[in-house]
């Protein structure tokens, strides 16, 4: 029978939720690192017992760990405690500085701050090479390691795309989403707070941003502007890579031909405001989101946790209720935790600021929490294992 | 041989328990002291000080003797006490809560 590995990120460290096919039973393996923060961990889609994880601390900066047996045993890539005798001790796995000279871009007041590396944010590796992996990180830029993990270099490209006018939002100037297109391994498409959404088509070396359609008139003085929106989360359905889903710091859109336009599909959601979107695993056209009341209120409108499914590519939504509290509830649910399996029935997970993981084995007909009283959860990813 | 404690957070990424024993060649300086423990320990590198700039995390402290070498610049010698195993280096995270 499948099962699902539950890949959690928290605060205050990582844990494993593991059930099978049913997702009714699940055992719990942590806290993994505690004490450090734990941004994102995520498996090869090839090698699914290859799991990589962003950990990282104030005091201590980032720190890289791989583990080759489904999250058992960790390792720093290439940071083993006794290099050969003669020869240099690397401990790269956790160097990430920017290609050249780092440059500027916008501060809060507008004026030009320098680029400063901060933590990894997200990790997504190949979908055809488990020892290839790219890393979104804060300041925003994104890296890339071929080694598994040992080294990382900056696809510098990125930044080329009039970085000097990105600017951070409240969580920071971070790169935090990472779609590869699976027909195509040139294509990627990523995502900055707040800058926009960017694409390439040339694995890498050239970026260009695809934000037309989007408007900012709270936060820009040019609501149409190139770069420079909140763009909290995008999705994609591997069966049609040209299709993406947004949400935006305020509305939820969609574009239909890889980015070049995007429209508007918030419809009657209570507040279009929100964090994560994400995508059925065999309905292209189901997506959900989770509405928070405002940018001021981090929080679900009127104490209630709703999830909105919209089978219909946006646009016309309804509340998923069963299951999740519907007063007194003021948690928040944050850009990478939420996470679809692709089990015949499909599951559907996220993770709040309150320290709860609930899942739906029934596409979010009803949910149930697999863990009530975690740390603040970062992010949320599901293996779907044989 | 030199005496150095290491934070937790930092025993647990070196995978050590306790005190960390490391040869240096005399004079035993603070940066002496660093470049011994991330050749010993690579995992450590870029945990206390920069990759690139070498310069120490701004949430890190060195302590020797009761003095505080924070601030001091690599070349500064470390107290004999310290140089003999006597008394221990101390790397510690800065009290910033979390």
């Amino acid at each position: 029978m499948s099962k699902v590995r539950v890949l959690v990120g928290t605060k205050k460290g990582a844990f494993i939720l593991t059930a099978d096919g049913k997702r009714q039973n699940w055992e719990v393996s942590g806290p993994h690192f505690p004490g450090w923060e734990m941004y994102h961990l995520k498996g090869s889609p090839v090698d699914p017992n290859r799991i990589y994880a962003s950990q990282t601390s104030g005091w201590f900066g980032q720190v890289i760990q791989r583990s080759d047996d489904g999250g058992k045993t960790w390792q720093m890539p290439g940071g083993e405690p006794t290099p050969t005798p003669g020869e240099m001790p690397k401990g790269e796995s956790n160097k990430f500085v920017y290609a050249g000279e780092a440059g500027t871009h916008k501060w809060y007041d507008g004026t030009q701050h320098p680029w400063e590396f901060k933590r990894v944010w997200h990790l997504e590796p190949s979908l055809t090479d488990p020892d290839t992996v790219y890393a979104g990180v804060e300041d925003a830029a994104i890296f890339k390691t071929a080694d598994g993990g040992k080294t990382w270099q900056e696809l510098s490209g990125l930044r080329a795309a009039k970085g000097h006018l990105w600017q951070p939002g409240a969580g920071g100037m971070c790169l935090h989403t990472i779609l590869l297109d699976p027909r195509d391994v040139n294509r990627i498409y990523i995502a900055i707070s707040a800058a926009g959404a960017f694409r390439t088509d040339d694995g890498g070396k050239t970026w260009r941003p695809i934000n037309r359609g989007l408007k900012s008139p709270y936060e820009l003085p040019d609501p149409d502007a190139e770069v420079g929106h909140c763009v909290h989360r995008i999705a994609m359905h591997s069966s049609r890579p040209d299709v993406l889903f947004m949400q935006k710091h305020w509305d939820v859109l969609r574009t239909d031909n890889a980015g070049e336009q995007w429209t508007e599909v918030s419809g009657n959601l209570p507040s279009d405001f929100g964090f994560p979107i994400d995508v059925h695993a065999h309905e292209p056209e189901t997506i959900y989101v989770v509405p928070i009341k405002s940018d001021s209120e981090h929080f679900p409108p009127d104490g209630k946790l709703r999830v909105y499914r919209s089978r219909t590519g946006g646009n016309e939504w309804e509340a998923l209720t069963k299951g999740l509290p519907q007063k007194d509830c003021y948690v928040n649910v944050l850009r990478d935790a939420m996470a679809v399996d692709s089990l015949e029935s499909c599951g559907v997970y996220f993770g709040t600021t309150g320290g709860q993981v609930y899942a739906s084995a029934n596409s979010g007909d009803i949910w149930n929490p697999i863990v009530r009283d975690l740390p603040a959860v970062l992010s949320v990813e599901v293996q779907t294992l044989p | 041989m030199i005496r150095v404690v290491l934070p937790f957070h930092l025993r647990t990424l070196a995978r050590v328990d306790g005190e960390v024993q490391l040869e240096v060649g005399s004079p035993a300086t603070l940066g002496s002291v660093l470049d011994a423990l991330e050749a010993r320990y690579p995992v450590l590198r870029g945990t206390i000080r920069d990759h690139v700039t070498q310069r120490r995390r701004p949430f890190v402290r060195f302590f020797a003797c009761k003095d505080d070498l924070s601030h001091e610049p690599p070349e500064t010698k470390l107290p004999d006490e310290v140089a003999t195993g006597a008394e221990p280096f101390l790397i510690v995270g800065a009290m910033a809560g979390g």
